[in-house]
Order: structure tokens, then C-alpha cells, then sequence
């Protein structure tokens, strides 16, 4: 077990120590966001409720998070990087719950630049959001590690990826909104605790044959 | 050590390997030539375990840790120093004495005074280095070798040459060339593709 | 299995089918009786057991994708895709009887309040990308495997999407429309039972067609392999 997770931290301290040299993904997110939320303030007429644009926040953040999804895998696949850690005697499973940490991390920091500026653009934001986010990041970047690995291994790759993973975000979306807009946040907050825990398990125990060849 | 019977890779609709039956024992040396495409890669890759095959049977009786495979690509992360790189297979490997081990074959390679800069700074041939550093870095029991004279220079062959003479005695290998003269003599096996 | 025994199954399913079909349109017309929502109601005996095949074979194809992953059968990947598709096929149809119905009853193509519908768009989308993700790689274990995952994905995703429908009807459309609950009559409960019976054997005759088609595609391939 211990090993294990020496494996796992080893291998998202080296995503974190890439990301710091290249910069390329987190500035991008950040960036990605505040302008997706400018875009959403013209797109949203004159009178449209605080909700409205508390549900575009949610938009934003699934679009962000495809964003540095569709860069996950990228240097893995493109100079075969993704074999040195196959060959390790470290399990596959380690791998993606490496990536996951990562991309929750680079997530969290374009949320810390997203949230304030919603909340400057738009209207406040409360508690139960905040909680929503939290674990809406989780099944984000469980679920999205695994598409994005499968989607990298194919001809389409960036194109792909939304595409795999939309349809799986909507429970996401639904969740998120919930806790947001939502008298009773608390239903929805469970929901998201429910899928993020259903999804986790499944992405843990399936990453491995994603990866095989 | 490695036991294929009837052993078949496709590609798509491309048989690359089909109908294969080798045997190698431990502490031999197997060296596969053969033009390019003919499946010399394909078979390492196989034994190595990065390919499942899709017809017959492969045993390979070494672990995962106890295999030592250099490819086509260096599997070295560019944006990374050559220490921070073998720091992170040392860990993946769980290699006892890290910090000697990669200082010993830094030096080994002539890559110890590098050891702080940026493999993208490299050029080709410190990066074929840098990969056989990674390769020999957890001691392993059977290695296996695509090609690892490429991209070196006379002195990195050199070295490569005291490093395979020196292990002879001790490894199993399974290496495909397209020099055999130079390590026809450390052959124990051979096998022709295409 | 021989072939000549899936030969028989083939057969004895298709008839069933034959008659099953047929006898259950004659029965939806002319023996369940005529409800309040008239006509229109007649469209549920379709609806429904469409969507339930649909449901079927979505799960069909995530056990063959689990028994490709866990015992690593060679045929199961092709059951699994051929199963897929076909449910794709019936979700299709769902989705199309489910409008006509709405269209009908209450003058709308589309109703988000319409919790099954609603349901069966999203995995219409999600088993859509099934296939770009299929055609996108170069088949071999690699694709079987990543399918299989993305297969077992989808049929969780089933009662979890079901779930976030029912909490999205919550706060993006308080439920408008009343739909009248499934309160049969014998008789209707009974045409319903031959119509499901029917459309489950339709599925499986058309899953084994599709199935031997393939697998006398791969054969030929690999003939024509050994031949060259």
C-alpha cells in the first residue's frame, strides 16, 4: 500500500514539476475561463436571473476542464512516455490516480482564478457552490483521466475527447446546478458524492486495460 | 526464459509476426537483424510486455522489475534534467541506493557532468545515452535492446560496448541490430526476420 | 457452438419473431381497448418494449465487453459491438416513437418533462461516441479493450444519468404535463407482454444476423490472409 502510494505521489509530483517548467496547460485554463465567462455575459439577453448565469458557470467549468483534459495524455502518447511507465513494476491503476491528482490540481487553480470572477462578472457565490465545484472537480477528473487516455490512443484525439465525455458530464452538470441554484442543496451534493465515488471505482479498476496494447 | 509458441501479432489487418516459435534460455544472447518492418521491434516490444500478442503464446520468465528495454524512443521526459528523469525511474523501480547508482552510471556514460541540464538540451546521441542509463538503472535480468547503437557516436559505442561486454556473464539478452558484425561475437542465438 | 447450432437458434428465434410481431400489432389494434388518450395511447406498446430491447441490449454489450476484459474470450468483443450497435438502433427507434407520441398527445416534438426520453437522448449521445471512439483506433486488443471499458462506463451511467434526470426536473422543469401511470387492464397488460415478447425476439434475431454477418466478414478476411 504504501509503495502504492509512493508510486502515485511520485509520479504526480513529475506532472506538477512538468507543468511548472512548460506552463502551458494551467495559463491556458485560466485564461479559457474569464474569457468563456465574457463570452457568456453577452451571450445572456437583458433580464436573465442570477441562475442563468449560475448555470453558465457550470458550462464554463466542464469546458475548462476538457481544456487541460485534451493535454493530459498529449507527451505520453506523442514520444511514447507512456511506455517507460508501463514497463515499471508500479500498477496501471497508479497511473491514473497520478494524472487524476494532477489535473485536480491544475483544475482547482483555474477554479481559483473562476469562482472570483464570476462572482465580480455576475453574482455571488455561496457555500454549496463552493462544495459543488469541490466535488464536481473529483468525478471530472476521474472519468476525464480515463477518456482522455483512450482518446489519445486513437486518430482523432482532441476531437474525441469532448465527445466521450459530454455525455458523462451531464450528471456532473446536473449536480452542480442542483447545489447551486437549488433551496435544498444537500440532494445534490449527495448526488455528485454518489457519482463521484460510483466513477472513481470504476475508472481505478478499468485504467489498466484502457492502456494495454 | 522467454518461450514463444505459435506466437502472432496483427496490426489492423497486417500480420506483423505470425506463426513464431522461439526458445531462450537464461544468459543467452539473441540477436535479431532484418530490414526495417520486418517485426525485429514488434517481437522486443512483445517480450518486454508493452504488446499483448493477438495469436499464441508468450512467456517471458522475468518480472517486470527485472526487465531492461531500450526502444526507439529514449523514454526520457525533455523538459526534465537527466538526474530528475533517472531520480523518477529509480523511485518507479525502487532501486536501493538511488542516489549512487544514478551518480555511478552518469559517470559510466560520460553524462555526469549534464547531470543538472534539461534533456531537451541534449542532442541525439547524449539522449540515446541518457536512455541506456535508464535502461541499466535497476539492475535487470534480461534486457532487451532495439537498436541501441543508433544515434551514438564512437566514444558512446564504445561505451556501450564495455557495458555489454560487462554484462554479458550475468543477463539475458534479446537485441536486434542493424550492425551485426559489431556484437555478432556476444551472440549466443540468432534470428533473421523478413 | 457449432455453427449449425447457432444456425438453429437463428432460425427458431426469427420465427418466434415472425409470429410474435404480427400477432402483437393484430392484438394492439384490435384486441386492447381504446383509452382515453385514444389512438395515440396505441404507440406505448411500441414505445416502451423499444426501449426496454434497447435497455437489453446496452446491457447485452457491457457483459460481453466484462467478459472480454475478465476472461478474455476472443469472440466477445464483436458481441459486445454487434449488441451496442443494435441498441443504438432501438434508441434510435425510442427516441422516434417517444416523439411521435409527444407530437400527438401534446402537440410537442420534444418534451424535457419526459423523464425516459430525456434519458435515452443522453445515451444515444454517449453510445454514438461509442462509435467515433471504435473508428478512431486501429482495431486490435487495444481497441477491444478500451471499448469493452467504455461499454461498462455506459451501463453505469444508465441508473446514474436516470437519477440526475429526475433531480434536473426538479429546477429546470417543474413536471407540466401529468402522464397517465401505467395502469393496465388485463387485456392491455397482456397485449403489452406479447408486443415485449416480440420486440426482445426481433432484437435478439436481428443481434444474431448482424453477429454471423461479422463473424463471415472476419472469417473471409482471414482467409483471404492466409491465401495471399
Amino acid at each position: 500500500m504504501s509503495t502504492y502510494l509512493a508510486d502515485v505521489a511520485t509520479l504526480a509530483r513529475k506532472d506538477l514539476r512538468l507543468e511548472l517548467r512548460v506552463r502551458s496547460v494551467v495559463p491556458s485554463m485560466l485564461l479559457f475561463v474569464v474569457s468563456a465567462l465574457v463570452v457568456f455575459h453577452f451571450a445572456l439577453p437583458s433580464g436573465s436571473s442570477d441562475l442563468a448565469a449560475k448555470g453558465l458557470l457550470w458550462v464554463a467549468i466542464i469546458f475548462t476542464a476538457l481544456l487541460g483534459l485534451t493535454r493530459a495524455f498529449v507527451a505520453e502518447r506523442e514520444q511514447r512516455l507512456l511506455d517507460g511507465l508501463l514497463l515499471a513494476p508500479c500498477d496501471r491503476s497508479a497511473i491514473w490516480l497520478a494524472k487524476t491528482v494532477s489535473m485536480l490540481g491544475f483544475l482547482v487553480v483555474a477554479e481559483l482564478v473562476a469562482l472570483p470572477a464570476f462572482a465580480l462578472f455576475f453574482s455571488g457565490i455561496d457555500g454549496a457552490t463552493v462544495a459543488g465545484v469541490a466535488l464536481a472537480n473529483l468525478g471530472i477528473c476521474a472519468v476525464g483521466t480515463v477518456l482522455a487516455a483512450m482518446a489519445v490512443a486513437g486518430r482523432a484525439r482532441e476531437l474525441l475527447l469532448p465527445l466521450l465525455f459530454l455525455p458523462l458530464a451531464i450528471p456532473i452538470v446536473v449536480g452542480g446546478v442542483g447545489a447551486s441554484v437549488a433551496d435544498e442543496p444537500a440532494r445534490y451534493l449527495g448526488f455528485l458524492a454518489l457519482y463521484d465515488a460510483v466513477f472513481a471505482i470504476i475508472s481505478w479498476a478499468s485504467f489498466e486495460y484502457v492502456v494495454t496494447e | 526464459m522467454i518461450a514463444a509458441r505459435k506466437l502472432g501479432r496483427t496490426f489492423g489487418a497486417k500480420h506483423v509476426i505470425r506463426d513464431l516459435d522461439l526458445d531462450v534460455g537464461r544468459g543467452s544472447f539473441l540477436l535479431l537483424t532484418g530490414p526495417n518492418g520486418s517485426g525485429k521491434t514488434t517481437l522486443l516490444r512483445l517480450i518486454a510486455g508493452l504488446l499483448v500478442p493477438t495469436a499464441g503464446e508468450l512467456d517471458v520468465d522475468a518480472p517486470r522489475e527485472r526487465i531492461g528495454f531500450l526502444g526507439h524512443e529514449p523514454l526520457v521526459y525533455r523538459e526534465l534534467t537527466a538526474l530528475e528523469n533517472l531520480d523518477l525511474y529509480g523511485r518507479l523501480y525502487r532501486v536501493p541506493q538511488r542516489r549512487e547508482r544514478i551518480g555511478m552510471l552518469l559517470e559510466r556514460f560520460g553524462l555526469w557532468d549534464a547531470r543538472n541540464e534539461r534533456a531537451d538540451s541534449f542532442s541525439r546521441g547524449m539522449l540515446q545515452r541518457l536512455a541506456l542509463c535508464r535502461t541499466l538503472l535497476h539492475d535487470p535480468e534480461l534486457l532487451v535492446l532495439d537498436e541501441p547503437f543508433s544515434a551514438l557516436d564512437e566514444e558512446g559505442a564504445g561505451l556501450l560496448d564495455r557495458e555489454l561486454a560487462e554484462l554479458r556473464p550475468t543477463a539475458t539478452f534479446v537485441v536486434s541490430t542493424h550492425d551485426p558484425a559489431r556484437i555478432d561475437a556476444l551472440a549466443s542465438q540468432r534470428l533473421a526476420f523478413g | 457452438m457449432s455453427t449449425s447450432l447457432r444456425n438453429n437458434q437463428l432460425a427458431l428465434s426469427a420465427t418466434l419473431a415472425a409470429v410474435l410481431v404480427p400477432t402483437a400489432i393484430a392484438l394492439v389494434f384490435f384486441y386492447a381497448p381504446v383509452d382515453e388518450d385514444g389512438l395515440n395511447q396505441k404507440i406505448f406498446y411500441f414505445h416502451v418494449p423499444i426501449a426496454l430491447a434497447a435497455y437489453a441490449c446496452f446491457g447485452w454489450g457491457a457483459w460481453k465487453g466484462l467478459v472480454h476484459l475478465w476472461k478474455g474470450k476472443p469472440g466477445a468483443d464483436l458481441e459486445s459491438y454487434v449488441a451496442i450497435h443494435l441498441g443504438v438502433i432501438f434508441g434510435a427507434m425510442t427516441l422516434l416513437t417517444g416523439s411521435l407520441w409527444a407530437k400527438f398527445r401534446w402537440g410537442h416534438w420534444w418534451l424535457w418533462s419526459e423523464r425516459q426520453l430525456v434519458l435515452f437522448l443522453v445515451l444515444f449521445l454517449f453510445y454514438s461516441a461509442y462509435f467515433m471512439l471504435r473508428y478512431s483506433v486501429e482495431p486490435g486488443p487495444a481497441r477491444a479493450n478500451m471499448c469493452a471499458v467504455y461499454a461498462l462506463f455506459g451501463v453505469v451511467l444508465i441508473p446514474v444519468s436516470w437519477l440526475s434526470i429526475r433531480l434536473a426536473n426538479d429546477f429546470i422543469h417543474p413536471t407540466v404535463f401529468t402522464r397517465h401511470g401505467p395502469q393496465m387492464s388485463g387485456s392491455m397488460f397482456f397485449t403489452f407482454c406479447v408486443s415485449w415478447a416480440g420486440l426482445l425476439l426481433l432484437a435478439a434475431t436481428m443481434y444474431r444476423v448482424e453477429l454471423a454477418g461479422k463473424r463471415l466478414d472476419a472469417r473471409l478476411r482471414e482467409l483471404r490472409e492466409l491465401l495471399a
